[in-house]
């Protein structure tokens, strides 16, 4: 009895942890998963199905969207990572006793209300704004030019908003790594750039793998930077899930579309261990 | 042994008799009893999301007569949508509402935008609950069709009304989506038109056409809404949306695609299309009249709306009372007391949309002494310009309303 008792404490210790992934995570997908699968309308009310076809239009008629998706959260990902380490590297090595304070700093435009933020771009980006107003005033840029309403606004807007997401843990990884083993590369004779790519970028692996985690998921089912920043031809697979949901109120779609959504980022965090190894990923999570 | 033995042993014989340890011991339903319970619950849940909602019968009349007066009004409404104090504190209308009728009224500006407040309150009343307001105002878009549809809006018992007979005008007596105001009377009327900047469009704009001229290419906006979206381009190729097809929807969305794949649209808005005109990001767009006449008195005086000479949309705003409602009779009194000259004067030289009562113009003009607001054209058009003005299409099931979408939704989304 007393070993039955030892050996459930840990599953007991942690219930509170399963009833809320129950309440909060399990039920919410299942429930999600039978609209998507479910028919009818919202007049005259929905029934169980297995209209598994339902998938199949989801993806046929946003296939546009979902490739523009993961093609703005990839690209934005990426941007995100090359602004992102050399500041997180220079934090972490050279930061001396001020480090958090770098820190702070840049996390401090994040104590403003993301969508704030977003608008305060389309104020500083607008045609005729002080920006690019004055680059037209002196004929620097051609009056016909306008960066809002275009991809780049958008995947601007995406980067400059996980730009925090990605330092803090690229941060945490490069903070702990040896600098003596930087050092003895370099008595062994490895250039600077070998030891970078031979020592440091290694060790920093999980830390960007984390990043990538934390900034692709969110970018890909981004709506706000395309809705606020973005023009025809720039509509994210976020902004059809709320329009089919809110508007169209096709349930069962917005349902669809959003599962749909989770099992390619799936697939894509796969692909992604899987081609980078699986190892920094076990590493990250020890 | 079954669980009636228990009560009947001997004291002391079985720890059953103690009711804590019982309680402890044994299970307080059999798990045969919890499931039987659970589908049952499963299965009303289930009745209630497959009954369609018009097998529930009411009689309004014997409902109506039943209703005592309240001294309370719980009204829901857009943000900046009715008369207010210079401080911003205190709505003068709602004031002598009150002082009138001894009735408190709670004023609530949590509509932001038709859709997104559906979605709040449908769950609401599917379940068979109140919603807390006693009167909501709707657009005359889907949503409010589905809210009749639903049975979900009290009819309105329109004797306790009179002043709407009297003062209302034409433009909002038994609109198409509302045949005899069975459930709805008109807060605000609005146009959606063509506003430009002459400015940056160096040329007056008259037409539907000056949406589409290349002259204006990135820097034509249009609305994400797609029967705003929808009926522009019905109006353009001369047809009358509210008896239009999908045939016709169909040209319509052609020539929408073909003005996106021109790069002629810079942005398909919601309500922010008037920051980008007044920032110069676009130069002309689709607008709702009231939109551009309070820019105009907030020191945008280029900008410009225009009727196009091909029509214009005319959409209202709609008061309803939900059902569940806890004080029908204090929202019956609130229209009748909107419903006067007086007092729709004092909110519309506020709020600058268009008013349905025409004779307000007179006391905006001669007893608030305001002939900017009672002179413009945008706040009290003539009575041409209203009979001229286009119904949209009114949805009469949601098929119809997705086959519309499923038309020109891709326009905005593609």
């Amino acid at each position: 009895m007393r070993r039955l008792r030892g050996k459930l404490a840990p599953y007991l210790l942690s219930l509170p942890s399963w009833v809320y992934l129950l309440c909060f995570f399990i039920i919410p997908l299942g429930s999600m998963l039978g609209m998507a699968l479910a028919v009818g309308d919202p007049l005259d009310g929905y029934t169980m199905s297995d209209n598994f076809s339902e998938f199949v239009n989801a993806f046929t008629s946003f296939e546009d969207s979902f490739i523009r998706s993961f093609w703005y959260g990839g690209l934005s990902t990426l941007i995100t990572l090359v602004l992102a380490y050399p500041v997180a590297y220079w934090i972490a090595f050279y930061g001396g006793k001020h480090k958090a304070t770098f820190l702070f700093l840049i996390m401090l435009p994040f104590f403003v209300s993301f969508v704030i933020r977003v608008l305060a771009w389309e104020f500083i980006l607008s045609d005729q704004g002080f920006l690019f107003g004055s680059l037209k005033a002196i004929g620097l840029l051609p009056q016909s030019f306008h960066l809002l309403s275009t991809s780049w606004a958008v995947i601007g807007g995406l980067v400059y908003n996980s730009f925090a997401y990605y330092v803090l843990p690229l941060y945490v990884v490069l903070e702990k790594i040896d600098q003596r083993l930087v050092r003895a590369a370099n008595d062994l004779y490895a250039s600077p750039v070998s030891a970078f790519t031979r020592i440091v970028l290694p060790l920093s692996a999980p830390g960007v793998f984390a990043g990538f985690l934390l900034v692709f998921v969110t970018n890909v089912g981004d709506f706000v930077n395309a809705d606020l920043l973005g023009g025809p031809g720039t509509y994210m697979i976020g902004n059809i899930i709320q329009d089919e949901f809110f508007v169209n109120q096709d349930y069962p779609m917005a349902a669809a579309l959003s599962s749909l959504l989770m099992l390619l980022l799936m697939v894509s965090i796969l692909a992604y261990s899987k081609a980078f190894g699986t190892d920094a990923i076990q590493e990250y999570a020890a | 042994m079954s669980t009636d033995d228990i009560n009947d042993a001997a004291p002391g014989n079985n720890p059953g008799n103690n009711p804590w340890l019982r309680g402890l011991t044994q299970p307080r339903l059999s798990r045969q009893g919890f499931l039987r319970g659970a589908a049952a619950i499963a299965a009303t849940a289930m009745l209630h999301q497959t009954g369609h909602a018009a097998e529930k019968v009411t009689d309004w009349n014997a409902w109506w007569a039943a209703q005592k007066p309240t001294t309370d009004f719980v009204f829901a409404n857009w943000p900046l949508y009715i008369d207010v104090t210079s401080t911003g504190a205190d709505h003068p209308s709602i004031d002598t509402f009150t002082k009138q009728t001894g009735i408190k009224v709670k004023y609530m500006e949590v509509i932001q935008n038709n859709a997104p407040f559906y979605a709040q309150i449908a769950p609401v009343l599917k379940a068979g609950q109140a919603t807390g307001y006693d009167m909501i105002v709707m657009t005359n878009h889907w949503e409010l069709t589905e809210l009749i549809l639903q049975k979900w809006l009290v009819p309105i018992w329109h004797e306790k009304v009179p002043n709407f007979a009297k003062n209302a005008s034409p433009s909002v007596v038994s609109p198409a989506y509302d045949p005899g105001n069975k459930y709805t009377m008109t807060w605000q009327s609005g146009l959606t038109g063509i506003a430009y900047n002459p400015k940056l469009t160096k040329r007056e704009i008259t037409s539907f056409e000056d949406l589409w001229d290349p002259a204006f290419a990135g820097h034509v906006g249009m609305m994400n809404d797609n029967t705003e979206l929808g009926s522009a381009a019905l109006l353009k190729l001369g047809i009358k949306p509210s008896t239009s097809t999908p045939d016709d929807w169909k040209k319509a969305a052609a020539i929408l695609q073909d003005q996106k794949s021109k790069g002629l649209v810079r942005q398909y808005y919601d309500q922010s299309y008037i920051n980008a005109l007044e920032s110069g990001d676009i130069w002309i767009t689709q607008a709702w009249s009231g939109d551009i006449y309070q820019a105009n008195s907030k020191g945008y005086k280029d900008l410009k709306f225009v009727a196009p000479k091909e029509g214009v949309m005319i959409w209202h705003d709609n008061m309803a009372i939900p059902v569940g409602a806890k004080n029908p009779l204090s929202a019956l009194e609130w229209m009748n007391y909107y419903y006067t000259p007086d007092v729709a004067g004092i909110i519309e030289d506020y709020i600058n949309y268009i008013c349905p009562v025409p004779a307000a113009k007179d006391y905006v003009l001669n007893t608030l002494q305001d002939p900017a607001v009672a002179n413009s054209p945008l706040v009290f058009p003539s009575a041409a310009v209203l009979a001229q003005a286009h119904d949209f299409f009114a949805f009469k099931s949601y098929a119809e309303f997705q086959a519309w979408n499923n038309i020109f939704n891709p326009i905005i989304q593609g």
